[in-house]
């Protein structure tokens, strides 16, 4: 039997990123908050200290800070057609779970959308005609703009403390920054990072093919920093161990360097960490939500009644979970209706290798989880799509993470994978050879979506979540147009051998590509397609705002976390500003 | 020759002092380096039995060889590594998602069979021995290097049923877990003196490189450092400068904890 606990004003389900800042926004707005966190409480000391930080088996290759499958994964395919079966160890994709949420193991790359990603699909239409979208996609709005969305963007940045170069100040043009952003009202906090050695061959060789190089923006700062709430960040060290570890330097922005220390001492918020969700419930009428029903670590279950709810789990996390709580409709891909896990969406990745003659010392271990050159050349409808029948784009960076030798031994083509000869091409190779990035956006497609499992259970014995992905044409011409423009650049690095292999079906959950899973409980402004309203507002449950990258529609070019972290502050003001004044929607239907 | 260039690889890495002066004949399995103290890399197997070192010492040796680049993997101890991985948590499924049923999938699910990797281990490793005994009449420990890479080979194109674990799922193991222990950290039983760290230039564990990452193309010639060592280790632009996670800064030593102002001198002064 459950005990029932007393009503608060909210409940944060998640305390990562959005459990924080919207922890914070509301307690500043006087109300009584509960976050809920299913993970450890984790905190810069002493959880994530050197030397024992700097364990690639332990942290890299057997990721003890995500979430674990053995009590929680998904179950996946790439059609309808398939048997979904359970993910039973991440590869391809790294959920977190503990205090501060996916955010501590996330590299710091942070970057704004582009307002032509807001409007994939009105922008399309009016450049290139209805025609030019193939019929499967499923891409749309979002119901916001990159205008609107500049303040929170500006803010996010701000707490951050983010290391960059402006492009594009109020509408001018900024040299070295990137010229294809839309305007900004000021410049990032703190001054764009040290430049490592590939990153400066690749600066070169993409400016004298007619690009525009600029420094990659980053949540590893390039110096001290304290944001607008009094926290102070350190500078980065280019230790080379970041994406899949936690900070011991204090200089990568998470929720522990840039607003815990200030939620954790609030009166009017109370953590409870290994605390797993098991369902929200709702009233009689299906449009109200009650409470949430909650297992702790010692196997208790509990009821925590309130009277708004901030759901803020990891992407895949918040749709299951309206899923589990039978809020929304499940969308159904034979009749393309309902809309909870539709538009599931990822990134299409590539990355060609540039090998040097043994002159060159790379130094690849380093680096920083955000440092280096890139170019937005490619990025979103930056160049003219007509002649190529794709929508979407891709960055090309030479912004390497780390030289961690287990997972970092880069070999040309043809090398044996074992033996005398190996053994040589790695030495030959390990430090003389950069591999860049081809960051690329995925479209949503009627095929893509998220379920429920109907075999598959997880610890708690609730039914896992279920993907059924593969990517589209449409971004498989992508990523081989612009891998190839990647190629070329890294052949004007000087170069002895570039390899580069555009991304090629099936999607596979074998190989790392990235982190950013997407939409599932996509927002927009017509709740036909759509879970959750331009402010992220649950059409179907006003009291509940559903927040992270699981509203996005589709995926873009760009890293998602920025944007998660603009939408969420949006929402917060939306919240404080509205909805507390008068509950109930924000947008009529 | 290859017993000449192991001896040689022994005494030049200072872990000559193995049981007997003389090394055994190609064909016996060959003793283990002795460690260097305190860093507990003898073989002293938890997992393997007899039969399956001498398995895992031989394929070892040649997944990786000792050869005239650097020191295979035997003789960093990734047989430890293996043995010590398996015996554990790791071995026992940590991790690992194991509920049924269970269904062979396609490539794009990824890994579907019901054992954790100490059963497949010692499943496929049972199979192996009585597969090349009944096709060689020996031990694969006993073939000559040839035949041990062919059969090996063998493994790795898959196709064989290894007492219901596909070959090649067996070798992907094999030799994932050979790599992991031939790169990671020494704590873990591999590694041995950093051997593989030093052959490649991977300088391990330091806490930073600041003053360096600018210094395009600088060679980075310092020992490598292993969580062993239990200190932070910044790494200054000079060498005399030990990274010894004092805080060269004018205000005295630091703590660990980040309570530190970066970046910090200690240059060239």
């Amino acid at each position: 039997m459950a005990t029932r606990l007393p009503e608060v004003d909210a409940v944060c389900l998640g305390v990562g990123l959005v459990g924080t800042l919207l922890g914070r926004e509301l307690t500043r707005a006087g109300l009584k908050v509960v976050g809920l966190e299913r993970g450890p409480p984790r905190h810069t000391v002493p959880d994530f200290q050197g030397p024992q930080m700097h364990d690639e088996l332990r942290y890299a290759v057997r990721k003890a800070l995500m979430q674990d499958n053995t009590k929680e994964t998904v179950t996946f395919r790439n059609n309808a057609g398939q048997t979904a079966l359970p993910i039973r160890r991440w590869e391809s994709f790294l959920p977190g779970t503990g205090l501060g949420g996916s955010m501590v193991h996330w590299n710091g790359q942070t970057y704004r959308f582009q307002d032509t990603d807001f409007r994939m699909r009105s922008h399309s239409i009016e450049r290139y005609g209805e025609k030019f979208i193939a019929p499967d996609l499923a891409i749309q709005d979002w119901g916001v703009t990159a205008a609107e969305l500049e303040p929170h963007y500006d803010r996010f940045e701000y707490l951050l403390g983010t290391s960059g170069k402006a492009g594009n100040l109020k509408g001018r043009k900024q040299d070295g920054g990137n010229p294809f952003e839309d305007p900004r009202s000021r410049d990032y906090p703190t001054p764009p990072m040290k430049e490592p050695y590939g990153s400066a061959m690749f600066r070169k060789a993409a400016a004298e093919l007619g690009y525009h190089p600029f420094p990659q923006p980053s949540s590893n700062l390039s110096q001290p920093y304290t944001n607008p709430e009094g926290v102070s960040l350190k500078a980065c060290m280019f230790c080379g161990y970041c994406e899949r570890f936690g900070c011991e330097h204090y200089a990568k922005s998470t929720p522990q360097t840039i607003l815990l220390p200030i939620l954790e001492k609030e009166k009017n918020f109370e953590l409870r960490t290994g605390c797993q969700i098991t369902r929200i419930h709702l009233d009689h009428s299906g449009r109200h939500a009650t409470g949430v029903s909650y297992v702790d670590a010692s196997g208790r279950e509990f009821e925590q009644p309130a009277r708004l709810f901030i759901m803020g789990m990891y992407a895949l996390n918040n749709v299951r979970m309206l899923l589990l709580s039978g809020i929304g409709k499940p969308y159904d891909p034979k009749t393309r209706s309902g809309v909870v896990g539709r538009n599931y969406a990822y990134q299409t990745m590539s990355a060609p290798k540039v090998f040097f003659d043994r002159s060159i010392n790379i130094n690849p271990f380093m680096r920083s989880g955000a440092n280096g050159t890139l170019i937005a050349d490619f990025v979103s409808d930056n160049f003219d799509h007509g002649p190529h029948g794709f929508v979407g784009g891709a960055y090309i960076g030479e912004v390497m993470t780390n030289g961690r030798p287990i997972e970092f031994h880069p070999t040309p083509s043809g090398t044996p994978a074992w033996g005398s000869a190996w053994k040589k091409a790695v030495v030959e190779h390990y430090n003389h050879t950069s591999v860049m990035s081809v960051h690329g956006s995925s479209v949503s497609t009627v095929y893509n979506y998220l379920d429920l499992d109907p075999t598959y259970k997880d610890a708690w014995g609730l039914p896992l979540l279920r993907m059924t992905f593969d990517f589209h044409d449409n971004d498989l011409k992508m990523s081989a147009f612009i891998t190839e423009k990647a190629v070329e650049i890294g052949k004007a690095m000087g170069a002895r051998q570039v390899e580069g292999t555009p991304r090629k079906g099936p999607y596979t959950i074998t190989q790392y590509q990235t982190t950013h899973n997407t939409g599932g409980t996509v927002m927009g402004s017509d709740p036909t397609t759509s879970v959750v309203n331009p402010w992220l507002q649950s059409w179907d449950v006003p009291n509940l705002f559903v927040i992270g990258a699981s509203n996005f529609p589709q995926n873009a070019s760009y890293n998602p976390t920025n944007t998660v972290g603009a939408l969420a502050l949006r929402a917060a003001e939306a919240i404080v500003t509205r909805y507390l004044k008068n509950p109930g929607p924000l947008v009529s239907t | 020759m290859q017993d000449a260039s192991r001896r040689q690889f022994l005494k030049t890495a200072g872990a000559a002092a193995v049981a007997g002066a003389a090394l055994p004949a190609a064909s016996a399995p060959l003793p283990a380096p002795a460690a260097k103290a305190g860093t507990g890399a003898r073989d002293a197997y938890v997992f393997f039995n007899p039969q399956e070192a001498r398995f895992i010492e031989a394929a070892v040796a040649r997944l990786i060889p000792l050869d005239d680049i650097g020191p295979g993997a035997r003789e960093v101890g990734v047989q430890n590594y293996l043995d010590k991985q398996l015996g554990g948590a790791w071995g026992a499924g940590e991790r690992l998602y194991r509920s049924g049923p269970w269904k062979e999938g396609m490539p794009s699910q990824g890994y579907q069979l019901p054992y954790t990797p100490a059963e497949l281990f010692r499943t496929a490793l049972r199979a192996v021995d009585d597969d090349v005994q009944k096709q060689k009449g020996k031990r694969f420990d006993a073939l000559p290097p040839a035949e041990q890479d062919a059969y090996l080979t063998l493994l790795q194109k898959g196709g064989k049923d290894l007492g219901g674990v596909p070959s090649a799922v067996f070798f992907e193991s094999l030799l994932g877990m050979t790599i992991e222990g031939y790169f990671s950290d020494p704590v873990y039983g591999g590694n041995r003196d950093m051997l593989a760290w030093k052959m490649i230039g991977f300088p391990g564990a330091y806490a930073g490189y600041y003053h360096l990452v600018d210094q395009h193309g600088i060679k980075f010639e310092r020992e490598p450092m292993s969580l062993a060592e239990g200190v932070r280790g910044d790494v200054h632009v000079d060498p005399d400068i030990p990274a010894d996670g004092v805080y060269h800064d004018g205000h005295g030593a630091a703590p660990t904890g980040g309570d530190h102002d970066a970046p910090r001198g200690g240059g060239r002064s």
